[in-house]
């Protein structure tokens, strides 16, 4: 058996293998770290920056950074969650969410955090962009929801490597751009995948809705992070 | 148009993307949706991955244009240069705002980020052209000699200095060269240092270059000795040296210099920095605004061939090195180094995670050293004088010389190589600037210091600058400095991470709140707070640096702020009734009343 690496999180030892990110190696310990842009099997991207920990006073994303051997990690500091809070809302004014009315209610991952966090209102000014919502045959993408998270763009390409997903402009006018000829194509499989995928509630597979009513979906019985945190 | 012939020439090699979009916008003047999907067929890449990278660049244009497209520097120099009414007299000429077209299809207007002229501002881009010091008259004249259709290479009249009046380049931008010194402006014959560097084994360069202390002079002054013996170590089946000629810190043109007057000491240096880490590969990433210097740099390349000092079997010693330019599209960000390889890749310019860090990962993912034009030309100099006559200039920790190009308020913008240790005050005297208010050292993603850091010294321990000097007198007001570089940042976010993306709007929305009376002690502890959160959590070095130009004006100029907030109230609103119902009391005919308290 490989030698295990040693780190602390929190002031907590802990142990994993070599090899693994921050985020994968706090998990195989029960302790979670949340994150957005991250999904298991995906190459991870950094680009929420939820998962930000303080490694000796430096801010490093944990779903990227590979754990070293005698790394002090903070992550549940006052300062860190703060932070991460502040992230979450900058999420909630840079779009368009409006939960009640929103199918994702329940499953989305950005409002599960919001709930852990604690978030009653934004320290930051609504900056209620102008938004479209775009329909392809097989689904619709709702870009008021949409965090940028690039799981759809990672996700969902054609058996020849080709995009169907891909980021467009730069700025705060990006936006995720769909190959309207190759998304035609998309079989039923591919297109929930690219709903259950999709973190929020920006891409919804056509012709079902509610299937679970609200109340009974995952994060309505249980906080995120607390299928890891059970683990302990 | 034939797009299967012209795309054949690129033998479906993705990495020259960005080119082959540029050579299609050359020809047809914009990228057409069919130009878009024949280059997505031809590089087997989805429609939308094509669109991606047109939209990311600022200069790649998705809908078509004018015959003449302009595009005016909107950097803060320019409008200290009365940017204005240069802007003015193009609308008023054209016929059209900026953004647009004019009617006729023969004029569009466009705004873009510093050009590098910020000595010779208002600057615009025409055609791919430099046009600078604009003028009313000039712009006037310019848009008649356009109805005229004249080429816009003959709307140059008079060509700047050195080899900026070559043939090859016939440019009316100067160098403003004020200060030579002993490094990169010192006594120097070209292909003397590539035969020394020879002689010896590449673990002695790397070690000359580290013994010189050189730092790298981009701005982030990672030492380059290091950089460069990570990137020998690294395996890999091919390295590669990459010189980032990105300079897009607004305030930043001495590379701009360095490139028209000194191309042979940076392509020496990066054959010397090829031999040292093994790489028989150079790229030049050259910013796509200074395109006009390219067919000069492409002739100093053959030159240099010809010469036996780059290409074949190099002054007999078997040793391979070839230099090839890759030009940028416009943005900012691809001056981060990894954003830089990614753009070369012809990508969208954003920046990787690291690690892996370029030297492990690079170039098509192969051990890459990239290092700055300033300091490539620096290590050539090195090899040719050694470790210590550089040592024995600048201080301990900052060794040598380095090129400062200094704009704004002073008597002489332009060049400037000093030895580090400099102090700002001794910079302000010898630039002739009078009645200094504040100075910007870095740029914007740099300091703004008051006169309490005229003392200081322009050093890495101190004061690091990749080149940046921006001078405001005391007729400025600050607060359009900072939302002029606000702005920039905003512009040049990749978009890809949360707290740059969304952040600096939001930082930007409360500075706005500050500066227009309507803030209160909570504000700035709030402007604060965001900006460290941006600054911490951000990915890359665009996001860590851009509330700078709020946290370090914060910290010079305290008073100017709270001058600016109510310093009793807890809470001013933002919202004006008033304002917010005139729409519909236009409509309406009726006079809003505010509700009177009853008696």
């Amino acid at each position: 058996m490989p030698d295990k690496i040693k780190f602390t999180v929190d002031g907590k030892e802990c142990q994993a293998e070599a090899g693994l990110t921050i985020y994968e190696a706090a998990k195989a310990n029960g302790i979670y770290i949340p994150v957005l842009c991250h999904f298991e099997g995906l190459k991870p991207v950094g680009s929420c920056r939820i998962c930000s920990v303080r490694v000796n006073g430096r801010w490093m994303a944990a779903c990227t950074q590979p754990v070293t051997p005698g790394m002090v990690i903070e992550n549940s500091s006052p300062e860190v969650e703060e932070y991460r809070k502040a992230i979450i809302e900058m999420l909630f004014v840079e779009g368009n969410h409006f939960c009640p009315a929103c199918e994702k209610s329940g499953n989305c991952e950005l409002q599960a955090l919001a709930y852990r966090y604690q978030i009653m209102v934004p320290q930051f000014p609504y900056l209620f962009p102008k938004k479209e919502i775009e329909a392809f045959p097989k689904f619709l993408l709702e870009h008021n929801r949409c965090v940028q998270c690039q799981r759809c763009i990672r996700a969902i390409q054609t058996p020849d490597g080709k995009k169907v997903f891909a980021m467009k402009n730069r700025s705060g006018r990006v936006r995720i751009n769909v190959d309207r000829k190759l998304a035609a194509r998309l079989s039923d499989e591919q297109a929930q995948k690219a709903m259950d995928i999709c973190p929020v509630g920006a891409i919804l597979k056509k012709e079902v809705g509610f299937r679970v009513p609200i109340g009974k979906r995952k994060y309505d019985r249980q906080p995120i992070g607390s299928d890891i945190e059970e683990k302990k | 148009m034939n797009y299967k012939r012209i795309l054949q020439e690129y033998k479906k090699d993705r990495t020259r993307l960005i080119e082959i979009l540029k050579e299609l916008q050359s020809r047809e003047g914009y990228i057409s949706e069919k130009a878009t999907l024949s280059v997505a067929e031809e590089l087997g890449l989805s429609r939308a991955e094509v669109e991606g990278v047109i939209s990311f660049y600022h200069f790649l244009q998705a809908r078509p244009l004018g015959k003449y497209v302009v595009y005016l520097n909107n950097s803060i120099t320019a409008q200290m240069a009365g940017r204005e009414k240069v802007a003015l007299a193009w609308e008023r000429e054209v016929g059209c705002g900026f953004g647009q077209t004019s009617t006729d299809g023969l004029v569009t207007l466009l705004e873009t980020s510093c050009i590098g002229m910020n000595d010779q501002e208002p600057a615009a881009l025409i055609n791919g052209l430099v046009f600078t010091s604009l003028n009313p008259e000039k712009v006037k004249k310019l848009v008649g000699w356009m109805r005229e259709g004249r080429a816009v290479e003959d709307m140059v009249e008079e060509t700047g200095d050195g080899a900026n009046s070559h043939e090859l380049v016939r440019a009316m931008v100067r160098n403003n060269i004020r200060k030579t010194g002993p490094v990169v402006f010192g006594d120097y014959s070209a292909g003397q240092a590539i035969f020394k560097a020879l002689q010896t084994t590449p673990e002695c360069i790397i070690d000359e270059v580290k013994k010189a202390n050189l730092l790298g002079r981009g701005g982030a002054g990672f030492p380059t000795g290091l950089k460069w013996e990570f990137c020998r170590k690294e395996k890999g089946e091919q390295h590669f040296v990459i010189c980032n000629a990105d300079e897009g810190e607004p305030g930043t043109f001495k590379d701009r210099v360095i490139l028209t007057e000194r191309p042979e000491m940076v392509f020496e240096g990066m054959a010397i920095a090829g031999y040292a880490v093994g790489a028989n590969r150079g790229i030049l990433y050259l910013r796509h605004e200074y395109t006009y210097l390219r067919r000069y740099l492409e002739h100093i390349l053959k030159k240099m061939r010809e010469q036996g000092w780059l290409g074949q079997n190099i002054a007999g010693r078997g040793f391979d090195f070839d230099i090839e330019i890759k030009m940028g599209a416009g943005a900012y960000v691809c001056g981060e180094e990894s954003a830089l390889i990614e753009s070369a890749e012809g990508k969208r310019g954003e920046p990787r995670d690291r690690p892996p860090f370029p030297v492990q990962k690079g170039y098509l993912n192969l051990p890459s050293t990239v290092n700055n034009v300033e300091t490539l030309a620096t290590a050539t100099q090195i090899i040719n004088r050694g470790a210590g006559w550089f040592r024995s200039m600048g201080t301990p920790v900052s060794a040598g010389t380095k090129l400062l190009s200094v704009s704004g308020d002073c008597q002489r913008p332009g060049i400037y190589e000093v030895e580090y240790g400099l102090t700002v005050k001794e910079l302000l005297e010898m630039v002739g600037a009078e009645d200094t208010l504040a100075v910007q050292v870095g740029g914007p993603s740099g300091n703004c210091i008051s006169e309490a850091g005229f003392g200081r010294k322009i050093c890495f321990s101190d004061l690091p600058t990749g080149g940046s000097i921006i001078i405001f007198n005391r007729s400025r007001d600050l607060f359009s400095v900072v939302r002029n570089f606000l702005d920039f940042f905003i512009e040049e976010s990749c978009g890809w991470c949360v707290p740059c993306r969304a952040g600096n709007v939001l930082l930007k929305k409360k500075f706005e709140k500050i500066a227009s009376g309507l803030g209160t002690a909570r504000d700035l502890r709030e402007i604060e707070a965001w900006g460290k959160i941006i600054k911490s959590m951000s990915r890359c070095g665009l996001g860590q640096t851009s509330p700078n130009p709020v946290l370090t004006t914060l910290a010079s100029f305290r008073g100017l702020y709270e001058s600016r907030v109510s310093q009793e109230a807890d809470f001013i609103s933002e919202f004006d009734l008033n304002r917010a119902v005139a729409e519909a009391c236009a409509i309406t005919g009726r006079k809003f009343q505010e509700e009177q308290e009853h008696a």
